[in-house]
């Protein structure tokens, strides 16, 4: 039988904010454990929280990103369940009046663009992290208590995603955006980008969505990826048995690469939903959103296809440039100095993310200027340096900082097309290999290269290629 | 000290304290004798804060002997209900799950205290996490109603209303969810103030429900409760329910009497289920009034009906959310022995809680669950916005709502305890209040047959606690019932 995938995706974003959700604890990431903690995000008896605006601010962007309808009024709700990195019992969420509902998000698969709805956004606060003690006879369990509180982001899509690439371009794009929007660093190592994929199977052509199954612990984007093909093929099995699919919860595990049932619907947790009343509900007014809607820059999808349009970029040029937004901006930067958007890019794609790469450098914090990059290329196509000296003053130009004029003059580095220096290297390397004259003259073309390469030798890479090449054949060729 | 100072009202200690009349030091030393002898027959105290009081009140003697800036209440003793987190000083809601839980932060309102420079002379009893209407749901002890062992003082400010009414404090805090500042007071005789919902922070009282909960004021006349809540009220931005409106000067213009004053007496309030010494005591209050120069109009809130069932579904189901940090992972009691973290909770809850506690997180979480949310908490929710509209359209006619503040003059030890429903009838005529979240007082207005204090309530439009204050101390100005003393059955020396 045939059968189509259907997946929504839910996720979950920290926000970004240099303090919590609803005291002023430091968010900041991997410090001694329960070090950036107080009586309100430790749950203890008599506190009350405090909502961050900033971070309502955050939230507020991500949702007009999303083009979803925000409303004039939102709440916050109390979402109860028990676990021991949840110091109050129950988490401050969403549930009611969600931040913003109803908006999508365009997607773009292999060249179309698929626009993927997204049915709420909503703020809420984060759980500490349990720490489990190494040796298996243990009888305890710690809680760090640091990550509680920090302002967490849910954006949960419909189950419009048919296929993986789908959802990866949905992932790739959703994080983009975050990124873009610069409300989250979305560091999935670190856990402030997390997934959750909900599937289901039906037979094609058919629009009945199946039996949906949740899958939970999906730490990469490959992990989200191979759980939804897994689960896919042991839905079609089940299906194919003539048995229906459990409505269930399972866990990934990324070393089997394999899900189990966690927990049943039947099972499924009661939230108890009730309106936070400790937080008043925080008012939307036209004006505060405006300055919100400001704010937020040209994002990832639009930005490619400008590039496409205007700089004529390929779609995998503009893909790649796109993909971080300090990328794009460095890009825009360049081409607004000096009009050579295709040598740019090149230089971006082929040598800056070698260098980032290689030296592990922070693409954050790009150790090159646009103006650096730009004079770089003017003095190839002035001469001044060949593309191959112009490759190390660029790696230079990367672990010194210093600008290209410096380094060659440092260097000497400058292309040598002065026609008497050149004579003498000349002069020199012709008496020295008489073959390879011999080898020209019976009409072996590439001995010439090899005559030109061992001038370039001589000059180091300095001597102009073009104007050796010229003199050669003159000298040689007669 | 044959003064007899623990007898006096707040404002005539602070008299003779500024006047150096007295030492601090020597006030306190003589409230803790007084509590010493008193308390084993009031038992209104959870913990003595002896060693810091004393401490305390030697810093305020330097003060004012170096003739340094003192406090709005310098040297006052004042007893704060325990469930009003104080820093260093154990705070357990009347609870075994809280019973070595000492809080690292101070209350709004003890901060507050403490900056007027009050001495905070101990920690007293309540209703386990103010639930209760009796304060005999304490998981430590039962506390007797000064003017006759045998009675409950009322609750949940039980100890509050015990301790001042004992001269045990000479002023004290409590909170008030659905009475229990008022009706300890009134079955007490003496004065207690909740102000309107966002009046005072909530930030470090130990929540129970919520949108209800505030903190109140448990005085000796209506001049103390001003000062005091003239101490606790006010904006904090840690609380973020509590209102940027200025607190006006509560004493200033106190004596301005009630001439012209339009006074509603709701007819839902004086139905069957009024005990007829409170019935006579309300009237006779309300022709002083007129004779004052007030107005009686009658009035009606029809939806007063279903006030107590609105309060009992949306207090527990916020308590019931509120008491689940009490799971034994971080801190307070944690069952000695489990298997597995379910069965610690388990265990924890179960050994931790009383029955009032846990029969309250049931109903609670019955009612927030999926399937019964949108009958209960949610009609519930609209029908807390009928009440509160009640109240609009009344104070549309008139400036204050007078009524009994309870049904009852007093009821024994023991005789409501084995009746849940029966208990919470008790707090009939004080829970609107809470619903609609305005301002109520109640003061002393007479004595029953069997010499229980009476108490009555008058209500006004959010933020007007200053007119309440200037209503009732109009009716105190003219009678006696607040300078009655209860004689305590203990030997005559201990008097």
């Amino acid at each position: 039988m045939e059968y189509e995938v259907v997946v929504g995706l839910e996720t979950h974003a920290e926000l970004a904010t240099v303090t919590k959700l609803f005291c002023g604890c430091s968010t900041k990431f991997g410090v001694e454990p329960n070090t950036q903690v107080c009586p309100v995000c430790l749950g203890m008896p008599g506190v009350l929280p405090v909502m961050n605006k900033k971070a309502f601010e955050y939230a507020l962007k991500a949702a007009i990103a999303l083009n979803c309808k925000i409303g004039e009024f939102t709440n916050f709700d109390r979402k109860s369940y028990y676990y021991p990195d949840l110091p109050k019992n129950y988490q401050i969420s969403q549930n009611y009046y969600n931040l913003g509902v109803d908006g999508y998000m365009d997607i773009s698969v292999n060249g179309t663009i698929r626009r993927i709805r997204i049915h709420n956004v909503h703020l809420e606060e984060e759980a500490g992290k349990l720490i489990h003690p190494e040796e298996i006879s243990a009888d305890y369990s710690l809680v760090d208590f640091n990550r509680a509180g920090v302002p967490l982001l849910e954006i949960v899509s419909y189950p419009d995603m048919r296929n993986v690439d789908e959802v990866e371009s949905y992932m790739q794009t959703l994080r983009k955006i975050l990124l873009y929007t610069e409300i989250s660093d979305c560091k999935m190592q670190e856990g402030s980008l997390r997934f959750e994929a909900s599937i289901s199977l039906r037979r094609k052509g058919s629009d009945k969505l199946g039996n949906r199954v949740e899958i939970k612990n999906l730490n990469s984007i490959k992990s989200v990826l191979k759980a939804i093909e897994y689960e896919a093929k042991r839905q079609s099995e089940v299906l194919d048995r003539g048995e229906t699919v459990d409505r269930e919860t399972r866990l990934w595990d990324e070393v089997s690469e394999k899900s189990a049932r966690m927990r049943s619907k039947e099972e499924a947790q009661d939230y108890r939903y009730f309106p936070e009343p400790d937080l008043l509900p925080v008012l939307i007014d036209e004006k505060w959103l405006s300055t919100i809607k400001a704010s937020i820059p040209e994002l990832p999808l639009e930005r490619k296809q400008r590039f496409m349009e205007v700089f004529k970029l390929s779609d995998y040029d503009a893909s790649v440039i796109t993909e971080e937004k300090v990328l794009a901006d460095f890009f825009d930067e360049c081409v607004k100095i000096l009009d050579r958007p295709k040598a740019f890019c090149n230089w971006i794609i082929n040598d800056l993310l070698r260098e980032v790469k290689d030296r592990k450098l922070d693409i954050n914090n790009l150790p090159i200027k646009a103006k650096q990059l730009a004079v770089l290329i003017e003095m190839i196509e002035k001469g001044t340096i060949s593309s191959t000296i112009a490759k190390e003053v660029f790696s230079e130009m990367i672990q010194t900082g210093k600008g290209p004029q410096i380094i060659i003059e440092e260097k000497k580095l400058a292309q040598i097309s002065d026609e008497g220096l050149i004579e003498a290297v000349l002069t020199k390397v012709i008496s020295s290999n008489p073959d390879a004259i011999e080898d020209y003259k019976k009409g072996k073309k590439n001995a010439l290269t090899f005559l030109v390469g061992q001038v370039m030798k001589e000059t180091k890479g300095k001597a102009n290629p073009k104007i050796v090449n010229e003199m050669l054949v003159k000298k040689v060729g007669i | 000290m044959s003064l007899r100072l623990f007898e006096y009202t707040a404002h005539r200690i602070k008299a003779k304290i500024l006047s150096k009349e007295i030492l601090v030091t020597d006030l306190i030393k003589y409230f803790l004798e007084r509590i010493k002898s008193v308390e084993p027959y009031i038992q209104a105290y959870i913990t003595i804060n002896e060693e810091d009081a004393l401490k305390k009140a030697k810093e305020i003697d330097e003060k004012i002997e170096n003739a340094a800036k003192v406090g709005l209440l310098a040297g006052i003793p004042v007893a704060v209900k325990d469930n009003i987190c104080t820093k260093g000083l154990s705070t357990t809601c009347a609870s075994k799950i809280l019973k070595n839980f000492i809080p690292p932060y101070d209350a709004f309102v003890v901060k507050r205290l403490k900056e007027e420079d009050a001495i905070i002379i101990g920690k007293t009893n309540l209703d386990e996490f103010a639930m209760g209407s009796s304060t005999e749901n304490s998981s430590y002890k039962i506390t007797r109603n000064p003017w006759n062992p045998e009675y409950v003082p009322g609750g949940s400010s039980g100890g509050s209303a015990a301790a001042v009414a004992a001269d045990l404090s000479a002023m004290a805090l409590g909170s008030d969810t659905g009475g229990s500042v008022r009706q300890p007071a009134a079955l007490c005789g003496i004065t207690g103030v909740k102000p309107t919902y966002g009046r005072v922070s909530r930030y470090g009282l130990v929540a129970f429900g919520s949108s209800l909960d505030q903190i109140g004021t448990l005085t000796k006349d209506v001049k103390d409760a001003a000062v005091l809540l003239q101490v606790i009220a006010g904006y904090d931005l840690r609380d973020s329910t509590s209102m940027q409106v200025s607190v006006p000067d509560y004493l200033n213009g106190i004596d301005s009497g009630v001439n012209d004053l339009r006074i509603g007496i709701p007819k839902e309030y004086f139905a069957a289920g009024l005990n007829a010494d409170v019935h006579k005591a309300l009237r006779d209050a309300l022709k002083m009034y007129e004779r004052l120069g007030a107005k009686i109009i009658d009035i009606s809130l029809p939806h007063t009906e279903y006030a107590v069932a609105v309060y009992y579904i949306v207090a527990n189901a916020e308590a019931s959310s509120n008491l689940a940090r009490y799971d034994g992972v971080r801190y307070g009691y944690r069952a000695s022995r489990s298997n597995g973290i379910i069965d610690m909770y388990c265990r924890t809850r179960s050994e931790g809680f009383g029955n009032e506690v846990k029969r309250r997180i049931m109903l609670g979480n019955y009612a927030l669950s999926a399937g019964y949310y949108d009958a209960y908490y949610l009609k519930a929710s609209k029908v807390r916005n009928l009440i509160k509209n009640d109240f609009d359209i009344a104070f549309q006619q008139v400036d204050c709502i007078i009524c009994p503040t309870s049904p009852v003059p007093g009821f024994k030890i023991g005789e409501r305890a084995k009746n849940p429903l029966e208990m919470y009838l008790s707090d009939i005529y004080t829970i609107p209040a809470n619903l609609a979240g305005i301002p109520g007082i109640s003061v002393p207005c007479g004595f029953s047959k069997e010499g229980l204090p009476i108490g009555m309530q008058i209500l006004a439009r959010h933020f007007e606690e200053k007119k309440l204050l200037q209503i009732a101390y109009a009716f105190e100005r003219e009678t006696d019932f607040h300078l009655k003393k209860p004689v305590l059955k203990i030997s005559s020396e201990q008097r």
